[in-house]
């Protein structure tokens, strides 16, 4: 059973012999994280971008994964020469908490039985995610990060880093997100955990010790999600209603059509490296994640503090974390005269283009990096 | 390689008005540049006085472009996107050429003056003597450098003269503080604001306000 014994990590791995107080009340009392570097920092060490990943990414932005073998999730945009130049900025990027590739997670051991946490995990939240990084930021030595950038779940984590340690970030890139997660989002997620508590395999969050594994729960949260990520018309554009290596319909529930086809491989290509317990619990700390709620329902209070340099970006097509969600986190922070850029860029790849070569998206970033660096005096 | 191009080192040339505009800016201050197009104003007054600007337009790819060029600048416009700004939040709030294209140029007037100690406002004026003469003679609805489009596909829906603005700036209690006329060309002219010969000879108006 690939999860029943620790997996080979590259990597490195900061174990923290502290506690981590959790927002929910619950005590961490010892925790580890798993996380990535990429270039050099500098001797002031002010060159700092922390990559904040989405929901079920990891902390191989720019390198070969472990598991599946394949490039970084933003293997395009970081490394050298890139827009996230590796030559220029020291790029960081952990595992969240709560996750499945060597960050204390529902699948590790619990120091105290010495079995996998399994439901015993506490429930977190982004803020415990970031309160977590935190640790690691503090052991490279960094003060103040240069940057901090994510998208989807990884801008959520942008947005508390900004607000809740307003001195430690001079710029910030949240990038389709939402200052809280909407309704229809929490909705979906519903189905996701739904599908994969409903699996036999799951053995109520037990499976690992039970050596079993709800590989098609998993999967199936995995296809419906993955249909939030996309578009209506990246999906016409992408399959149309093409037939999957036939001729006519086989008049039966075999995947007739390539969009079937193409869903129930992402199903199972996800299974390969996610822990179906990390789903859970990751999904619901971007449930629960409601920056104005934190603050009196008041969104501007949220960023009186801050004094980053925010470059707010949205994609038109994005129907999970829509324009609307990102012009509110940019009324906000002009209500208190905050220091904001906000582009929408167009495109049909829906909230997935955030993970795509954009062009218009790349060039902006570019741009924007640039001109925070030349005010924080980055050569 | 990412095609990215820096602000540019030498400032091009800048539009008359927005010359005159830069002028009445003090270094160091705290700029919003309100309709900043590719941010011509913005790119030039930080090199030349290291403001700390910001900008609002309303075409994505006059924001995407600020943006490029390091400067922040985000999407919206003036009718809907001001009243978030807290009062006094700049020392000078800039709208250029833009008051004449607004839905509500009275609340984005008084606006300008809450959230900027400065308000500088440029705008083509009705009043001037080719305007009156297209009118009267022709018969048509006037077009010149400033007002380029046709009456059916103008984004100029509250054109007002010289005199018409200074009687709303009186009417809202602003105070002008600086105004410079402009001819078509965007040169200055030595007239007083308040004369007929500014609202008759001058193409434009750029005015320096302040809230009472």
């Amino acid at each position: 059973m690939a999860f029943s014994q620790p997996i080979e990590r590259p990597g490195h791995i900061l174990a923290v012999a502290e506690p981590l107080q959790l927002e929910s009340g619950a005590v961490l009392p010892s925790y580890q994280i798993g996380y990535q570097t990429y270039g050099t920092l500098n001797a002031d060490r002010s060159n700092a971008i922390l990559v904040c990943h989405a929901l079920t990414g990891d902390q191989y932005v720019a390198d070969t994964h472990p598991i599946t073998g394949k490039p970084g999730w933003w293997a395009t945009l970081v490394g050298p020469g890139k827009v996230i130049d590796t030559d220029r900025y020291y790029v960081i990027c952990s595992n969240a908490l709560g996750g499945c590739l060597g960050t204390s997670g529902p699948k590790e051991p619990n120091p105290t039985t010495g079995l996998p946490w399994a439901l015993d995990f506490p429930v977190i939240t982004i803020g415990d995610m970031v309160a977590a990084q935190q640790k690691l930021i503090d052991h490279l030595g960094i003060d103040q990060l240069f940057c901090v950038i994510g998208g989807s779940m990884g801008g959520m984590q942008v947005l508390h880093w900004a607000t809740a340690y307003p001195e430690r970030v001079f710029a910030a890139v949240p990038v389709a997100t939402a200052s809280r997660h909407s309704a229809q989002n929490i909705a979906f997620h519903e189905v996701g955990r739904q599908a994969i508590m409903a699996d036999p395999d799951w053995c109520n969050g037990d499976y690992i010790r039970q050596g079993r594994r709800p590989q098609r729960g998993l999967a199936v949260a995995r296809m419906a999600a993955h249909v939030t990520y996309l578009s209506e018309a990246a999906l016409h554009r992408k399959f149309g209603r093409n037939l999957q290596d036939r001729q006519r319909f086989t008049y039966g529930f075999d995947a007739d059509f390539q969009v079937e086809n193409y869903l129930r491989y992402q199903g199972t290509a996800f299974v390969e490296r996610f822990d179906a317990n990390s789903y859970l619990y990751i999904t619901r700390a971007t449930d629960y994640f409601d920056l104005a709620a934190e603050h009196d329902g008041v969104l501007a209070a949220a960023f009186r503090r801050t004094r980053a340099r925010y470059c707010v970006i949205s994609f038109t097509s994005d129907w999970l974390y829509p324009t609307t969600e990102s012009r509110a986190i940019v009324k906000a922070l002009n209500a208190v005269a905050g220091d904001v850029s906000f582009v929408e860029i167009e495109t049909d790849s829906g909230h997935d283009a955030f993970l795509l070569e954009q062009p218009e998206f790349f060039r902006t970033l570019h741009g924007f990096l640039d001109g925070c660096a030349k005010h924080r005096g980055l050569r | 390689m990412v095609g990215a191009t820096a602000v540019p080192a030498e400032p091009r040339g800048l539009r008359g008005d927005l010359k005159l505009i830069a002028d009445l800016v003090a270094p160091r201050s705290r700029v919003l540049d309100i309709g900043c197009g590719e941010g011509e104003l913005l790119a030039y007054l930080t090199q030349t006085k290291a403001i700390d600007g910001r900008g609002m337009e309303l075409s994505q790819a006059g924001v995407n472009a600020c943006v490029r060029n390091g400067l922040s600048v985000i999407q919206g416009d003036a009718d809907n996107d001001l009243e978030a700004y807290p009062s006094g939040a700049f020392d000078y709030v800039v709208l250029s050429q833009t008051l004449q294209a607004t839905r509500r140029p009275r609340q984005v007037l008084e606006s300008l003056a809450r959230i900027g100690r400065h308000a500088i406002v440029s705008l083509p004026n009705f009043g001037y003597w080719r305007v009156r003469l297209s009118l009267l003679i022709e018969g048509r609805m006037p077009r010149s450098t400033l007002l380029s489009h046709a009456w059916y596909d103008t984004p100029n829906i509250h054109l007002c003269t010289i005199r018409d603005f200074l009687s709303l700036a009186a009417e809202l209690g602003i105070t002008i503080e600086q105004a410079q006329m402009l001819d078509q060309h965007g040169h200055a002219y030595r007239l007083r604001a308040e004369s007929w010969a500014a609202n008759f000879l001058s193409a434009q108006g750029v005015f320096l306000l302040c809230r009472p």
